[in-house]
């Protein structure tokens, strides 16, 4: 099957400008100092927002396509907290993850979570 | 690790779905975005529009726009064409990939990009997609294993190898309580651009000398591309 090809195109399509623009404009490879400061900083700023929001909120879409956003409160916290504390003591991702996901499949094994 | 383990997962939830192993990897090939593949994978199991999908698929990767603005700098010298071509591979872990090793080298490094855009993140996502989605049938009940925290953790952990000084720090921590903030009150793909716009702005409104900078000395974030062209 091959139907859903096409929406991939789309999606793609309505990805790509925010990726480029940037980059192909050549103003943004110009930029004043206080402007560099800034997007030095939007990395940990973005990455730290997209490690919280998907550990913290859980989204469901109901029948008439809303998404209700609620707080999720599980042992994700405790192993995105243990993957942060190993990357910060032994600058050991791999290490990090691979325990974050160990306690998750510990605690839903044991049926506590 | 994190683009093969998540690849994987969105695999089986796109085989669960009911999306082919062409469609699923057509998905990884063209749209390249771990976010907004597996929302789709929801829209498109709920029957939503095609429409509706692309839109939140915009809003979604919209936070790349950030990434892009960040990464300008380092590769302004380049021909448009490769920055074009840069520009389709951009994803959050060869953003954080590279940044860190560019900040590392303090110089321009275009196959440091390339690496990570293509041999840590690209292939092993597109590989995982297939294996999760041809395999899919062998794993009973794949949110047991864990492998949806492996997301979430790895981009903890690449936040944690961006933090480098306070105002950084300040950064991740304001980005990530204005980013659940919002995303309760609004919207997650709102909220994580709301994170990623507030955060380094309440960081650069700090003190110099709460953020351990002396006033005499220069502030090391306003640094660049060492081998910038003046």
């Amino acid at each position: 099957m091959t139907d859903l090809v096409p929406l991939a195109l789309l999606m793609a399509l309505a990805t790509y400008p925010s990726r480029a623009i940037p980059l192909l404009v050549s103003r943004f490879g110009r930029l004043p100092a206080p402007a560099l400061a800034y997007l030095r900083l939007v990395g940990p700023a973005v990455l730290a927002a997209l490690a919280a929001v998907n550990t913290v909120v859980a989204v469901t879409v109901t029948d008439d396509s809303r998404r209700i956003p609620a707080l999720h409160v599980g042992v994700e916290w405790l192993a995105v907290l243990a993957c942060i504390a190993i990357v910060g003591w032994r600058k050991n991702l791999l290490l990090g993850i691979l325990v974050a996901v160990a306690l998750v499949a510990g605690a839903r094994f044991a049926g506590i979570a | 690790m994190s683009a093969a383990g998540f690849g994987f997962v969105y695999g089986l939830s796109a085989r669960t779905a009911g999306f082919s192993p062409i469609e699923a990897s057509a998905m990884s090939v063209l749209v390249f975005g771990g976010a907004a593949q597996f929302a789709a994978v929801g829209y498109v199991a709920g029957g939503f529009s095609w429409a509706g999908i692309v839109l939140l698929t915009a809003f979604l990767n919209a936070r790349h726009l950030l990434y892009s603005a960040a990464l300008a700098p380092w590769f302004a010298d380049r021909p448009r064409v490769e920055r074009a071509a840069m520009a389709h591979f951009l994803t959050d872990e060869a953003f954080a990939l590279s940044i860190t090793h560019l900040r590392r080298l303090g110089r321009r490094d275009r196959w440091g990009y390339w690496f990570a855009a293509i041999a840590a993140t690209f292939i092993p996502w597109n590989l995982a997609t297939l294996a999760g989605v041809l395999a899919g049938g062998a794993v009973p009940d794949p949110s047991r294993l864990g492998l949806d925290v492996v997301f979430p953790a790895a981009m903890a952990g690449l936040a944690v190898a961006l933090v480098t000084g306070r105002r950084e720090l300040v950064a991740a921590i304001v980005g990530a309580v204005v980013g659940v903030g919002v995303s309760l009150a609004w919207d997650p793909a709102i909220g994580i651009i709301a994170g990623g716009l507030g955060g380094p702005l309440v960081a650069m409104a700090m003190p110099g000398a709460l953020m351990g900078i002396h006033p005499d000395a220069p502030d090391r974030l306003l640094d660049e591309p060492a081998d910038r062209p003046r």
